[in-house]
């Protein structure tokens, strides 16, 4: 069944070939989009239940590893790609449907699915990766594709923040290249199966400088503080579900990276108190920015950079309880930061801003808005019975079994993190939902199609089966951390 | 590895990461060119050199190894797509605004203005007549 493993990438291609061909026909457009990327959905799951049986490696072009290119489907991988691939469909009917209600149906950008499927197919690729050059690849693809929907439209307030952020995602391409070209010149060999061995033969400075660069590059694509500033600045201008799809998918691609070149190349913790340390200031740093906001975009923004900060402190642990709760965390704060964007989008249309100080009364005129925010805020922040709760504990739980003073004082800022994102939560509530309504409305509210609404709430009930699944998904969790510890299993795959 | 090709490496990076400090994107863009050729010849730097990589032509022990040069072929693709799109931003900036200085975040100055005078973005919500 190995022919399944390119689909995610081969597939998003193709239906942006075809949707770009179709450009004067939206209807098709829209047909195209969605059937390629609910089959992309299938696939994934299929793939994560074949890969329970061991990773499934494919040689692209069919020169066998270590010579060709590889894509490798294993726990890790395929967990991603069906929650990313559930993510973006859910994405791309909002959009749908935002188009359908502002009556554009008929004259949007030709270029949005095209994009968007493009953006699909980079993310897909780096997933499955087997090979660090075409994990660079694949980072490229979804990069290009992210220009060109960040500056969508092209208005002042988006170039602005546009260039912001390409910029930005240059340098950090720049640095992963130059990465790449020293692993090559130290090692001779860009798969990574074959690194594993061949890093471990290299003196220790050596494999600290690459680690350095791999990290650095990574850190700013996941932004990690002190590499985190240009988000906050960048995001909050696009559309509702590019931004939405950004904060939840791009720097958890970012992540996803560190997770695989920490574990497989990088073993053995030798900057496991950086790593640390960079997640506790990223935690700290990225919710106090968040409680001095009064957009809900931006706002939003920064709790995203500070819950980078968890997956961070799961990796840095590098314990199997450690790793299997990041990897958790990573999976439902995919879905939540997404289903949160989302409503700040309705949010917008309903209240005609999404700045506190001109919204209030939410809870009263849009009851069921207030549900939709409701739900993935308490569970962002962690109030138990919420998957946040869970992920957070389990990260908790393995600090504590690390025992050293630092993971004690994760472990705390954890916790404050955790209050802290309640009360900037609590904020929006309280401003946009609980007060009285202001008595001059602003502009008269723009309507919100049933598509929107109901994509939003598959994304919210989402986030719940989080949950309720979470028994079955930590013990799957808990299978990856292993392996990926293990090293062997995915070795043994690339290189029979 | 060849010292000319590294210091040319090191020079090329240098003076890419003083033009993308610059505040003008046309500056900028610059500065991502000469970063992105700094990195394409690390990369070929980082390849043994030899007799052209064609098999009849030269003793396979000899060759020069293609692999990196074909990486290179392809960051050139990407960094010639990436300047393209850049000059489009740089242009689009200059129709809209008359230049393309890349301009403070407006909501940041507003949030900084709050701080300096001591006022939280609550007191202001709060306190705005209702």
């Amino acid at each position: 069944m190995t022919w399944l493993v390119p689909l995610p990438v081969v597939m998003p291609l193709l239906g942006a070939a075809a949707t770009l061909l179709m450009f004067r026909r939206p209807r098709v457009q829209r047909a195209i989009s969605v059937s390629v990327l609910t089959a992309t959905l299938v696939v994934s799951a299929a793939l994560l239940v074949l890969a329970a049986g061991g990773p499934l490696v494919v040689a692209v072009g069919g020169w066998p590893a270590p010579l060709g290119i590889v894509l490798v489907a294993d726990q890790l991988a395929t967990l991603m790609l069906v929650v990313s691939s559930a993510v973006t469909l859910c994405v791309l009917l909002y959009s749908i449907g935002q188009g359908g209600a502002d009556g554009d149906e008929e004259h949007p950008l030709s270029v949005y699915h095209p994009t968007y499927l493009i953006l699909t197919a980079g993310v897909t690729n780096a997933f499955l990766s087997g090979d660090l050059f075409n994990l660079y690849v694949g980072f490229e693809i979804l990069l290009a594709a992210s220009y060109v929907l960040i500056t969508l439209g092209g208005t002042e307030t988006r170039i602005r923040a546009g260039t912001t952020y390409v910029v930005v995602s240059l340098l950090s391409s720049v640095i992963f290249l130059a990465g790449i070209g020293l692993i090559y010149a130290a090692t001779g060999t860009l798969n990574m199966a074959q690194l594993v061995e061949r890093l471990d033969a290299l003196p220790d400075g050596v494999r600290l400088v690459l680690q350095g660069m791999l990290l650095l590059a990574f850190g700013i694509k996941a932004a990690i503080f002190p590499l985190s500033a240009w988000l906050p600045d960048s995001y909050p201008t696009a559309p509702a579900p590019v931004t939405a799809v950004f904060a939840g998918l791009l720097t958890k691609v970012g992540v996803y990276a560190i997770i695989r070149t920490e574990t497989l190349l990088f073993p053995g913790g030798r900057v496991a108190d950086l790593l640390m340390v960079a997640a506790l200031s990223t935690m700290v740093v990225g919710i106090l920015g968040a409680v001095a906001q009064s957009d809900i975009k931006r706002l939003l923004s920064f709790t995203l950079v500070s819950h980078i900060g968890y997956l961070l402190f799961g990796v840095g642990l590098a314990s199997r309880a450690g790793l299997s709760a990041a990897v958790f965390y990573t999976l439902h704060h995919i879905v939540v930061q997404t289903t949160l964007l989302l409503v700040a989008g309705l949010v917008e249309r309903r209240g005609g801003s999404t700045a506190l100080d001109r919204l209030g009364g939410l809870a009263r005129t849009a009851p069921v808005l207030a549900v939709l925010f409701l739900l993935p805020a308490l569970n962002l922040a962690g109030i138990p019975p919420f998957s946040g709760f869970l992920g957070k504990l389990g990260l908790i739980q393995a600090g504590a079994g690390e025992g050293s003073a630092l993971a004690w004082l994760l472990v705390a800022g954890s916790a404050v993190t955790s209050l802290l994102t309640l009360y900037a939560l609590a904020r929006v509530w309280n401003l946009a939902f609980w007060r009285t309504p202001a008595t001059d409305p602003a502009a008269a509210p723009l309507r919100s199609s049933r598509l929107m609404v109901t994509s939003t709430a598959v994304l919210v009930v989402a986030g719940m089966l989080f949950t309720v699944a979470a028994g079955p998904l930590y013990a799957l969790t808990d299978t990856v951390a292993a392996d990926l510890l293990a090293r062997s299993p995915y070795v043994r795959a690339v290189l029979p | 590895m060849s010292v000319s090709l590294l210091v040319a490496v090191g020079v090329l990076f240098a003076a890419g990461t003083v033009l993308l400090l610059e505040r003008t994107l046309t500056r900028v863009l610059l500065g991502v060119m000469l970063l992105g050729n700094g990195a394409n010849l690390l990369v070929l730097a980082a390849s043994r050199a030899g007799a052209p990589p064609i098999v009849g032509v030269a003793d396979p022990e000899r060759m020069t190894d293609p692999l990196p040069q074909a990486m290179i072929l392809t960051a050139i693709v990407i960094t010639l797509g990436m300047t393209a799109f850049l000059l489009a931003l740089a242009y689009r900036s200059w129709l809209l605004t008359g230049h393309d200085e890349v301009q403070d975040d407006a909501e940041d100055r507003r949030v900084r203005e709050l701080a300096d005078r001591d006022e939280g973005s609550d007191a202001e919500a709060l306190e705005a007549p209702r």
